[in-house]
């Protein structure tokens, strides 16, 4: 993994702080909707945070791929790469 | 394991608030009276949560208009305008709502949903972007799954979060429409319009607003929140229904872009699916006649909703956050809100019941709907029942409690 992917990575574990009330630690492997207890809704709003976060456009159809937090900085690692 | 297994999760939750008390998914009433009473269990019940704002579902000249066009042309259309060819009255309805609006085009859907679902998701090609609001219907949500553009969304009625997203999407060379409602539905908030049509004009978006609950309400002739606060010119496309002020069923999209008829043949849930049966039709065409010749609905309507707006909060309970015909209770937990749904419903006054994940922030809600045919006295009782209910329950304080505190 590139020190890019981790710095993205901690960012998004970071920003989820008040979103996750269920105290588990929160890795790349970490499903977002099973692991965390996130439904689709809190997902999108979390997405609009990360968007402001790194001043990224995160397209919903690219959310439905993403199943992990892994995944979710490899979206947004990739949609910045574009930018 | 079945093709239904999926929904255990689903299915337990339904039951867990079914058996709290009557299943509020579920209603039957024995028989509807007039646009603002029903028959439930043998009892009247007033009808507060049917979106009927005008009143007109019972109007004489409209049951006329749909007596006739049953007789004349039969029950049904039997099939797609593409296919089938269309009635007369399909047309004559078109015109009808491209005059009131002052546009040159229309197309009538066969629901509300159907309008949005196939507007929305036909207009956003594959390169192209949807702007939402976060508290967008379903029926816009179910577009953005639809379309073969992007999606992003904006915090709900944020001008500046809208802004800023839209500045971010700026080096992207597609088209990007962005879809508003004039009065959300759930707790009868309208949009800061005025701001987001400058945004409109400021990054070259188009603009969409769903007028569905706004239509007949808002607006000095009734167009709705574009017209209300005056920028109609900024609006690329309306959307609206006939189910609510008109009474009836239906959708339609108006709009002045030239070549706007091109959808006609492009927008698959306007091409592949039953046209509107003439009554319902001719009920729609006249509904829309009486609107315009009757202002004083408009009026009657708007002095309703502020009596029971004003009534609610007066009471202490926590209501949304301007008097419109949608007047939304927040309750503190969704038991709670089962509980006094139930209870209101026990004593004779009907409305929705509206949960998480269908509510903004998760909220439990009583949601009403004001009608013009509501007579003041109605109202009252309304607001009395919630109060009578509150104090049982003890989301209002007991008056004799605050009385020997003061």
């Amino acid at each position: 993994m590139t020190a890019e992917l981790d710095e993205i990575v901690d960012e998004i574990i970071s920003a989820l702080g008040p979103t996750v009330q269920t105290p588990v630690t929160i890795t790349t492997d970490t499903n977002i909707t099973r692991d965390l207890g996130l439904d689709s809704l809190a997902v999108m709003d979390f997405v609009m945070v990360l968007e402001d976060k790194f001043d990224v456009s995160i397209p919903l159809e690219r959310i439905a791929e993403v199943e992990t937090i892994g995944d979710l900085a490899r979206t947004i690692q990739d949609l910045r790469g574009r930018a | 394991m079945t093709i239904l297994a999926k929904f255990t999760q689903l299915r337990e939750s339904y039951q867990k608030m079914a058996a709290i008390g009557r299943d509020p998914f579920s209603v039957r009433f024995d028989g509807i009276l007039s646009p603002t009473e029903g028959m439930l269990n043998g009892r009247r019940t007033i009808l507060l949560g049917t979106n009927n704002y005008l009143g007109l579902t019972f109007d004489q000249s409209c049951i006329d208009k749909g007596v006739e066009a049953l007789v004349e042309q039969g029950t049904g259309t039997t099939g797609s305008r593409i296919a089938n060819g269309s009635y007369g009255g399909h047309g004559d309805l078109e015109r009808d709502l491209a005059d009131f609006y002052g546009r040159q085009h229309c197309m009538v859907f066969t629901t509300g949903y159907q309008a949005n679902l196939g507007i929305i998701s036909t207009l956003v090609g594959k390169d192209d972007i949807l702007v939402i609001d976060g508290d967008s219907h379903a029926s816009i949500y179910d577009a953005a799954k639809m379309t073969a553009g992007q999606v992003v969304r904006f915090r709900h009625n944020d001008p500046d979060d809208l802004y800023k997203r839209l500045r971010r999407l700026s080096d992207h060379p597609g088209n990007k429409l962005v879809v508003v409602e004039g009065i959300y539905s759930m707790l009868g908030d309208t949009a800061p319009l005025r701001e987001f049509a400058q945004v409109k004009r400021e990054t070259g978006a188009f603009l969409l607003v769903d007028e569905a609950h706004s239509m007949g309400v808002l607006g000095q002739t009734g167009r709705g929140l574009a017209q209300e606060v005056g920028v109609e010119a900024d609006v690329d496309f309306i959307v609206g229904t006939f189910s609510k002020s008109l009474g009836a069923v239906g959708g339609f999209c108006v709009s002045d872009l030239p070549d706007f008829d091109i959808l006609r043949v492009a927008c698959r849930p306007y091409m592949f699916t039953a046209s509107l049966p003439p009554s319902v039709i001719a009920t729609s065409i006249q509904a829309l006649k009486r609107m315009r010749e009757e202002p004083g609905l408009r009026l009657r309507l708007n002095a309703n909703s502020h009596r029971l707006y004003e009534g609610l909060r007066n009471l202490g309970f926590q209501v949304g956050p301007e008097a419109n015909p949608i007047v939304a209770v927040a309750l503190p937990t969704k038991e709670l809100a089962i509980t006094f749904w139930n209870a209101l419903l026990e004593a004779g006054l009907y409305l929705n019941l509206a949960l998480p994940p269908a509510t903004p922030n998760s909220l439990a809600l009583l949601r009403s709907s004001v009608s013009a045919a509501h007579t003041p006295q109605q109202i009252d009782t309304a607001i009395q029942l919630f109060a009578q209910v509150g104090r049982e329950l003890g989301v209002l304080p007991d008056p004799a409690i605050v009385q020997a505190a003061e």
